[in-house]
């Protein structure tokens, strides 16, 4: 059992490196793209203009087809990718590429639905203020968003830490490939049992963590 | 302390109770129910040329996926007066308010406020005409973009029938919002807050968050913020109909007395009749889209000459 519990060390660390590096870079890109599409879908931000149209209905098809794709195919098609930007397709770098690639449009809709759902009253009282649209978005809209925002996100890191137990197929290590390779291909009962019950206590941490803070910003207001 | 003493409303009423005199036309109590085409043709008591307007709008239709909900309403209202806009529900009334407050753009017509978005004067034009709501060139304010409308809102404040604070903020970061809009520095706003809140009798919440705040004062910090940018015309859609009466009453009081002090113009849309009574100088009575009769208040609740005013009059009476 120690030996199983000094296995763990390292997966452990490519687990969490996996999930913070690409839960950032998708909290980045895709809250940005998340705002951009609720901004070409609402009259008050895009106008009537044939162009928000067409660019939300193309933003749309894209990020429903990224979102169908299974994530161990998606991981082996952005293999050319990873080694374009990080420089090799294989180990726990090269993974958090389709990691974000799979959290960006997830997060994307989760922002989108949760600006979305703000009252339009506030966004009429905002605009009354006289606030530009990119201060409504960003000292309004975002702000009473934040519950529904921190929900989403820690929805979009455990997800993530289920994507990332599929890493090991490209050599990006983490807690799945220590269950898979010890686990089941040595039969290493112990090991198995130790990845799995770290899986749970992450995936039970990081979502008392998201629940209390959004907790705590609801019980603030 | 920053604006002038406004003269009193009562100066306001004498033309129009005038210009009603001389209307000869008048309704037959049993005449049947008229098409909405005929409505338009209603005797107008008010004609506010002679005073000093604050807002016009002219000619302002406006559809939505090709129903009719205004057709071509014209409207002035007369600088330091509260004007009333009173109709059933689904007569229009909110989205006149709306695009009046330049919160929604009319699909025809324009909407002018006093001082606002004049071109500047040129060689061959008379000294005095810099006011756009005297001059004919003067497009309407919804054809201004960018900065221009911002600054345009700037002179507009709006009150909501549900309030609309902002919920992540509190009391007093709510009625700070307009200012950080508006480029101040951080002390004046600090300063500006605390003498709004103080103003709407709110000093001692500023603090609280906006949701933990009873409905009259969450009206009051409305109010507030509606008035940080130092507006010349205050627009209040149903701002009393989620309240209870006393809370009503205390509002209204407070929208005369805020009126007073900053020499605003005031235009409330409303379907309560006492509404008007209590705090309106001048009405315009709504319905299918079209003013069907307007005046001092005093007149029309003497001497209602359309359905429309008689039956809310009616009702006014029974409550």
């Amino acid at each position: 059992m120690s030996d199983a519990l000094r296995l763990l060390g390292r997966p452990l660390a490519e687990s969490l490196l996996m999930i913070v590096a690409s839960t950032l870079i998708a909290t980045l890109v895709g809250g940005a793209l998340g705002v951009l599409l609720f901004a070409l879908s609402n009259d008050r931000f895009a106008g009537k203009h044939r162009a928000a149209l067409i660019a939300k209905r193309l933003a749309d098809r894209a990020i429903n087809m990224l979102r169908s794709f299974p994530y161990i195919i998606l991981m082996v098609l952005v293999l050319p990718l990873s080694r374009f930007i990080v420089g090799t397709s294989l180990g726990t770098a090269a993974a958090i590429v389709p990691l974000s690639i799979a959290a960006i449009p997830f997060l994307a809709r989760i922002v989108e639905s949760a600006l979305s759902e703000i009252d339009s009253g506030l966004i009429d009282a905002a605009v009354s203020c006289a606030a530009s649209k990119t201060r409504i978005i960003f000292a309004i809209l975002i702000p009473e968003a934040l519950p529904a925002l921190v929900s989403g996100l820690t929805l979009t890191m455990i997800s993530l830490l289920g994507y990332s137990a599929m890493a090991g197929v490209i050599g990006g290590g983490g807690l799945g490939d220590l269950a898979i390779r010890y686990g089941y291909q040595r039969f290493r009962g112990d090991v198995m049992a130790v990845a799995v019950i770290t899986i749970i206590v992450l995936v039970e941490l990081i979502q008392f963590a998201g629940s209390h803070i959004a907790r705590r910003i609801r019980a603030s207001r | 302390m920053f604006h002038a003493e406004r003269p009193q409303p009562a100066a306001v009423h004498s033309p129009l109770a005038h210009a009603s005199t001389t209307i000869s036309h008048r309704e037959s109590s049993i005449a049947p129910a008229r098409a909405p085409s005929d409505q338009r043709s209603n005797p107008k008591r008010l004609s506010p040329s002679d005073a000093k307007p604050a807002l016009r709008l002219d000619g302002i239709s406006k559809a939505f996926g090709g129903h009719e909900v205004l057709r071509d309403v014209s409207l002035k209202v007369v600088a330091g007066s509260i004007h009333g806009i009173i109709g059933k529900s689904g007569a229009g009334k909110t989205t006149l308010i709306r695009i009046a407050g330049l919160l929604e753009s009319p699909d025809s017509g324009s909407v002018l406020y006093e001082g606002v978005g004049a071109p500047p004067l040129g060689p061959r034009d008379v000294p005095g005409a810099q006011n756009p709501l005297e001059r004919q060139d003067v497009r309407g304010l919804h054809s201004l973009r960018g900065r221009e409308l911002l600054e345009a809102r700037r002179q507009a404040g709006f009150v909501f029938q549900s309030f609309n604070l902002f919920a992540s903020r509190s009391a007093a970061e709510n009625v700070a919002f307009p200012l950080e809009a508006a480029g101040w520095p951080r002390a004046e706003i600090q300063a500006r807050v605390a003498e709004l809140l103080a103003v709407v009798g709110l000093a001692d919440k500023a603090e609280r968050p906006a949701a933990r705040l009873s409905g009259g004062e969450k009206q009051r910090v409305a109010l507030a913020r509606a008035l940080a940018n130092r507006p010349s015309i205050l627009f209040s859609d149903e701002a009393t109909s989620a309240l209870d009466p006393e809370t009503t009453r205390a509002v209204l009081d407070l929208i005369r007395s805020l009126r007073d002090r900053y020499g605003l113009t005031v235009v409330m849309v409303t379907h309560q009749m006492e509404v008007v009574r209590r705090i309106c100088d001048s009405v315009s009575f709504i319905a299918g889209g079209s003013i069907v009769e307007e005046g001092a208040v005093a007149e029309v609740f003497a001497n209602p000459l359309s359905d429309e005013a008689k039956a809310f009059l009616r009702e006014d009476r029974h409550e």
